[in-house]
């Protein structure tokens, strides 16, 4: 490591303190699988009472979002803070006090996007672990192609009146609002359409059905929109649109771009997950054969060298240089690794992870969820398009 | 800001045709362009500015490798200014800063003997270095000595009993022949003979028996110069494929209209991205912690073999007919990713390090 200035040093020291005095000992077991993440929302449940001591407590020191500006319920860290405190939750395998579509997709949308109005209303429930999001993009027959998207928003003068179906809406069946792209001009050509609306999902003529999946869970849904009046404005006076009527494309890939980096890390292992090679080693408790460790350490560089990408993208989009189409190429390598890593653990776990809940407990479901890494929010094939030709500028 | 300098010097002094044109006079060492270079700093990017360096760093001497990879830069900037510096650089004597001057200012150029076989493996070297009286007699034979065919001195890695010993010779002492090696890259190679060569105490570099407190560093800091120079010869075979894919037509279209190279082309762009953020870690962890750089070099230079193989590949394979032959430059650059591929420790070699720090 290098030196740390002055400044990081004595904020590492201090939150250090603050972890020690306030992080529940339950809570430092932060690779633990993914049904121990707390969503948040008007419904939840909480495990524990160390659940919930742990997101209050993060929440009112602006820990679960923590680079979003204090006003809308973060810490205002810088991103070399932000360093800092994620390295020290890894230090003593804190779990993340909340993870939700609010913090990793709306939140930067409305940050980007919102007015003052809507900052202030969506922001801070979003960061304190009240209002649980999701995402309303794909439909049955807009996925790859999303800007076909057809569910239908008239404006009916103080209401939008939305009909349609949304399909592949994560935990739509235990979210509090949607954030939705809807038709809003039949007329215009398919990008200039659409516009960007929040939706509350309480709102009469809003069902959603579970889809199960081949791992044999149902973390998506679809939904569906039967004559459901959203109000223009709310209650408190603030709009359901983000950005500009008919102009939702825009807010729409923004989004899409932080939700392709946050889908990318997932295969590199960051945050103190243990390498491959030594994972496979304790499941075969022996050596590896020649093929298999040498996969393993092909997938262990790869890791490494993403893990550093995502690094160095992130200090470019915060040093103020856009990262915007180069998102694609995170996402793609981000997932297929992801995808060789689960086979190498199914492959290293023989005849016993071939077994529901058996010796090697999620693996199973979890390999088989790894294959919809490539495929949700937008494909390997998607990406390679986009950077052949933004990137490179390849002829269409 | 460097880049850009460096870019604009070898487009004009050291581009692919300067390669080309000494190949074909038979020649692998151009003094004056070294000369040139070392007028600029680049010979002693590494070296303290009470030598006569500019004293740039690790990172600093990566751009200016990937700089020369991108058109094929033959000069003796890694075996001299990057690895012989930095063995220099270990060893706090007078002798030492004379030599660390004369690398900065060009006149005096190095070479690592050190393979014996056709893997690196300095760790298994097995040519004596027998003592006799005050002094010591190497007997045996190096291949593979990059600028070994040019350069005024040798660092020579040789068994001493029971540990390894680092020597600084001069690459004319009595008893040494240079067989000069006809390389693929076009490149300065040499077989070195060793026929009971004498040296003294005064030409071990660092300590008897402890070659690698010496020369560990300098090996990494050569592998992760090599790394960004690999790099730098993908982009430039990649630039050249992506200009191709824009302007050549077949059944009517542009063949960069095709998915199935389109495709192709962004995941070779995407393992640029991937293996740039390698480099330039192992730059950094040079610069800021160099005890601690071992893994960071061995993915950069792990990632950097890949990724200039598979530049070259398809590079050929894009181009189609023309991309085989010699009228064109693509050869070239596959010649160097083979040859940078296998120098100082090839991908299993570097795999094999970050398996065995990553605990497997």
């Amino acid at each position: 490591m290098a030196q740390e200035t002055e400044e990081l040093a004595g904020f590492r020291a201090e939150l250090r303190d603050w972890l020690e005095e306030n992080c529940p000992a339950e809570m430092r077991d932060g690779s633990s699988p993914e049904d121990h993440t707390c969503w948040g929302g008007r419904n939840w449940v909480f495990e524990s009472d160390a659940q919930k001591a742990w997101l209050n407590r993060c929440a009112a020191q602006g820990y679960t979002v923590p680079t979003w500006p204090r006003e809308y319920g973060g810490a205002g860290l810088s991103r070399a803070e932000e360093k800092v405190f994620l390295s020290e939750l890894a230090r003593i395998d804190a779990r993340l006090p909340l993870q939700s579509f609010g913090i990793w997709m709306l939140g930067p949308a409305l940050l980007h996007f919102g007015t003052p109005e809507q900052k202030a209303h969506y922001l801070p429930p979003i960061a304190r672990g009240e209002v649980r999001w999701c995402q309303g993009y794909s439909e049955p027959g807009a996925g790859s192609d999303l800007a076909s998207v057809q569910t239908k928003c008239e404006d009916k003068g103080d209401h939008y009146l939305i009909n349609g179906q949304k399909i592949w809406t994560s935990y739509a069946d235990k979210a509090d609002m949607i954030f939705a792209l809807v038709r809003s001009d039949r007329e215009a050509k398919k990008h200039l359409g659409i516009t960007f609306l929040l939706i509350d999902m309480r709102n009469e003529g809003v069902s959603t059905r579970p889809i199960k999946l081949i791992s044999g869970v149902s973390p998506f849904c679809e939904t569906f929109f039967d004559n459901v009046v959203v109000p223009k404005v709310n209650d408190e006076g603030i709009s359901a649109v983000v950005g500009t009527v008919n102009r939702g494309w825009d807010v729409a890939k923004y989004l899409l771009t932080h939700e392709r980096s946050m889908i990318s890390a997932m295969g590199t292992g960051l945050g103190g997950a243990r390498p491959l090679g030594a994972v496979l080693k304790d499941d075969l408790d022996g050596d590896l054969d020649t093929s298999l460790r040498a996969a393993a350490m092909k997938a262990e560089i790869d890791s490494l060298a993403i893990g550093l990408t995502l690094e160095r993208y992130k200090d470019m989009a915060n040093s103020g240089q856009g990262v915007g189409d180069a998102s694609a190429m995170l996402k793609y390598v981000g997932t297929e690794l992801n995808k060789d890593r689960h086979e190498l653990m199914m492959s290293a776990g023989g005849s016993d992870a071939l077994e529901w809940g058996g010796a090697f407990g999620d693996r199973p479901a979890d390999w088989l969820r790894t294959k919809a890494n490539s495929i949700e929010g937008g494909t390997t094939e998607v990406m390679l398009g986009i950077v052949s030709r933004r990137v490179l500028g390849l002829p269409g | 800001m460097l880049a850009e300098s460096a870019r604009g010097f070898l487009d004009e002094k050291a581009p692919v045709k300067h390669l080309r044109d000494m190949r074909d006079a038979g020649k692998t060492h151009d003094p004056a362009l070294w000369k040139e270079m070392a007028e600029m700093g680049w010979a002693g990017i590494l070296i303290p500015e009470e030598f006569g360096g500019v004293d740039m760093g690790h990172a600093a001497a990566g751009v200016l490798a990937t700089e020369m990879g991108k058109t094929l830069v033959a000069s003796p900037f890694l075996s001299s200014s990057v690895i012989a510096a930095t063995a220099l650089k270990q060893v706090s004597d007078a002798r030492a800063g004379e030599a660390l001057a004369a690398i900065a200012s060009g006149e005096r150029t190095y070479a690592l003997a050190i393979d014996e076989k056709s893997k690196f493996n300095p760790e298994g070297t097995e040519m004596p270095a027998r003592r006799e009286g005050n002094g010591f007699r190497l007997s045996g034979k190096k291949t593979f000595v990059i600028d070994g065919g040019f350069a005024d001195r040798l660092l020579v890695l040789a068994r001493t009993g029971d540990g390894l010993t680092l020597f600084d010779i001069p690459a004319d002492r009595a008893g040494i022949t240079r067989e000069t090696q006809s390389m693929i890259d076009s490149r300065d190679a040499a077989r070195v003979v060793f026929d009971e060569v004498e040296a003294t105490g005064e030409d071990v570099l660092g300590q008897v028996d402890d070659a690698m407190s010496v020369l560990k560093p300098a090996l990494e800091a050569g592998q992760a110069a090599l790394a960004a120079e690999l790099s730098g010869v993908a982009a430039g075979a990649f630039g050249m494929t992506v200009g191709y894919l824009k302007e050549r037509k077949q059944f009517g279209l542009l063949i960069g209209q095709f998915q199935a190279l389109q495709h192709r082309a962004a995941d070779l762009w995407c393992q640029t991205e991937v293996t740039a953020s390698a480099i330039a870690h192992a730059g950094r962890m040079l610069d800021a912690d160099p005890e601690n750089a071992t893994l960071a070099v061995s993915l950069a230079k792990a990632r950097a073999t890949e990724t200039a193989k598979q530049a070259v590949i398809e590079g050929v394979q894009m181009h189609g007919g023309i991309g085989m032959t010699d009228a064109f430059d693509m050869g070239f650059f596959m010649k160097r990713a083979r040859a940078g591929a296998e120098w100082l420790g090839d991908y299993g070699y570097h795999a094999e390090t970050v398996a065995r720090l990553k605990g497997f």
